[in-house]
């Protein structure tokens, strides 16, 4: 029962129950230069249909390629040691836990060449100033999903936290860290705050709140969303578009409060075995036409500023997609909070008890 | 014939590998998870081993004795509410006919072929507010309203108010209650199966109706079967962390939630091995409980 991806997947639309079994084999088994392999290690649906390929073309570099549902998976498997990987797509806080837990390699800019093509905006998040040690990859945001017909216009998070307009017909997702962290957000403090009474107003906000939802889903507001089971709820911008393309009364929006985006980056992990392919691939990816394939195949936001020309002009008109740059700036991304992650779980087990 | 047992090589050339397999991939782990619960949480989620008691100090603190209640609570209800349902059931397939068994029994065992988060998913297609339940509510509704407005009643059956049957506590009890259904029923039948159908004729030939006889013979002959299938499906109920969260609301969690939370996004396996341990512990005693009652009855007659 191990291997469903619920309840810390998040954002993966069409993902398999068994991502984490699964470990796709692209190239031929027994190559014979030992020196000419790569193994990654990404989430699902996550790369583009040729990015492998064209890199094995340019390179001759063999890609062994494996998945995982969720970063504490990814995380867990590194906590003994890096078990062979040499490229890896961690998220923010997760990017943050690895430098602090000391598993990823310093990043040798002069290696990667195209890292110029990063759009800027990106270039000092929080979780890892100055991008030492990732190259950033994709982004995205978690928002509120509605039904126009019964809601109008929602520009604020107060219509999920704050208000019982529209009592038992709302959602919120089944993820601590997002959940108490757009609520610190909207009472205006960090969404990475460590300061335990701002956590428990949050958490005194959010057991109030908890009258007039549905429930906490594990990723599957947008089914509710579409079923008619709910008309507000929380959940991830991928998921949401999926939805918004089946039925035009459903939109999402990032309230005027911002929100906690995710941002994932490439990173070489310590005790990488093949270090040199490794830029290589960072490389590879960061280059504008490979990574607007990537972009296109996956409809997430590029970070990479020069791929935004061959991107699909759809998707870049698209405000749930590339959320205009204001929204940006009152957004933050996760964090590690170190030894204050205890107090998010208690505070959510409080939420959930009571 | 010889006892197997007497025959030394070929008994340790059967035992060895299933030992082998439990101590290396359950005693093992456990003993493990026993080591961690009592180390500390690291900023980024280390294991520092240590030894304290500071995880299951947490552990007993009130509010995870307070979900740890109510997990015992909503699978209470359940394998109530299971039994009630699979006594029957059971019986029903053991005094059925013996070409029908076989067919019956598989019917039982049907559900365990097809992947338990899939058929949880199934229940909220059936559950949700426009789910088939409530669809099939909706045409009843209409077809009775309909009928009313025919022997000139119009208005009397009202507006069709979908029920709010998923997201709540209920709707977990239904989850559990058909997901450890076969559990129930599979060692109850067992135990009805072998059960000499004789007692019963001499019950109903003596003069015991049905009813007397279901409660006075049948019944507390199948103790056994029934005692154990209740104790499986209220020890895999209290531990269940799928079925509240899928189809509970924002008050289902249970203890199993708590511990899968802290191997993930909390990412505090020390205190997640030691409420393991206590939920482990609290097993332990309910089996001691039913092994000494047993032992009791067994005494001298």
């Amino acid at each position: 029962m191990n291997n469903f991806s619920f309840p810390f997947t998040r954002r993966r639309f069409l993902q398999g129950s068994g991502a984490a079994a699964v470990a796709l084999t692209f190239s031929g088994r027994g190559v014979s230069a030992q020196e000419k392999k790569l193994n990654v290690y990404n989430w699902d649906t996550y790369i583009g249909e040729t990015t492998l390929s064209s890199f094995t073309d340019n390179t001759g570099v063999q890609v062994q390629y494996d998945l995982y549902a969720n970063l504490e998976e990814m995380f867990a498997k590194f906590q003994a040691g890096n078990p062979g990987y040499d490229v890896i797509f961690p998220s923010d806080y997760m990017i943050e836990t690895m430098i602090n837990a000391d598993m990823l390699v310093e990043l040798d800019r002069s290696k990667i060449p195209n890292f110029k093509n990063i759009d800027p905006n990106f270039l000092n998040p929080s979780f890892d100033p100055g991008c030492k040690y990732n190259v950033p990859y994709m982004w995205g945001s978690c928002g509120i999903g509605y039904r126009k017909s019964k809601v109008g216009e929602v520009d604020s998070w107060k219509i999920l936290l704050d208000d019982d307009k529209h009592s038992g017909r709302m959602a919120l997702l089944a993820d601590q860290r997002f959940v108490i962290g757009v609520t610190l957000l909207y009472l205006g403090y960090s969404a990475n705050t460590t300061n335990p009474d701002e956590i428990d107003a949050a958490r005194d906000l959010l057991i109030k709140a908890k009258k007039h939802l549905k429930g906490f889903v594990p990723d599957s507001g947008q089914d509710m969303l579409i079923s008619g089971d709910v008309d507000v709820v929380m959940e991830w911008n991928g998921d949401v578009l999926k939805v918004m393309e089946e039925d035009d009364d459903l939109t999402y929006t990032i309230p005027k409060e911002g929100t906690v985006i995710w941002v994932d980056g490439l990173c070489i992990p310590k005790g990488a075995p093949n270090m040199e392919n490794a830029y290589k691939f960072l490389n590879h990816l960061a280059d504008a036409q490979v990574n607007a394939e990537v972009a296109n195949t996956v409809h997430y936001a590029t970070t990479n500023k020069a791929a935004r020309e061959h991107v699909a002009k759809a998707d870049l008109d698209n405000p749930a997609i590339y959320a205009p740059d204001d929204v940006l700036k009152r957004s933050q991304a996760l964090a590690d909070v170190g030894d204050a992650l205890p107090l998010y779980d208690a505070a959510w087990t409080e939420i959930q008890a009571a | 014939m010889e006892s197997w047992r007497k025959n030394k090589l070929a008994f340790s050339v059967l035992v060895l590998p299933p030992t082998a397999w439990l101590v290396i991939f359950f005693t093992v782990p456990l003993l493990i998870m026993w080591v961690y619960s009592f180390a500390e949480r690291g900023p980024q989620g280390q294991i520092y081993l240590a030894v304290n008691f500071a995880n299951y100090a947490r552990a007993i603190e009130w509010i995870h004795l307070g979900i740890i209640w109510k997990s015992v609570w909503v699978a209470a209800i359940s394998t109530a509410i299971t039994f009630a349902v699979g006594f029957p059931l059971a019986m029903g397939i053991a005094f059925a006919p013996t070409r029908w068994k076989n067919l019956l029994l598989l019917l039982v065992i049907l559900p365990f072929w097809t992947n338990l988060l899939i058929r949880t998913y199934a229940w909220i297609a059936v559950l949700r507010t426009r789910g088939f339940l409530n669809f099939g509510l909706e045409w009843l509704h209409d077809e009775f309203s309909a009928f009313f407005a025919l022997i000139g009643l119009p208005d009397v059956m009202g507006e069709f108010q979908a029920l709010e049957l998923l997201y709540n506590q209920k709707a977990v009890v239904i989850g559990l209650v058909y997901v450890y259904l076969p559990f129930l029923v599979l060692p109850i039948y067992a135990t009805l199966e072998k059960l000499n159908k004789s007692y019963l004729e001499a019950s109903l030939d003596l003069g015991a109706g049905h009813w007397r006889t279901l409660f006075s013979v049948t019944m507390p002959l199948a103790m056994p079967g029934v005692v154990s299938g209740c104790l499986l499906a209220f020890i895999l109920s209290m531990g269940t962390f799928l079925t509240p969260a899928l189809l509970g609301g924002t008050d289902s969690e249970m203890i199993g939630n708590l511990i899968a939370r802290q191997f993930s996004s909390s990412r505090d396996w020390p205190f997640g091995s030691a409420l393991s341990f206590l939920l482990l512990y609290l097993t332990f005693i309910i089996l001691w409980v039913r092994a000494s009652m047993a032992s009791r009855k067994r005494g001298p007659i």
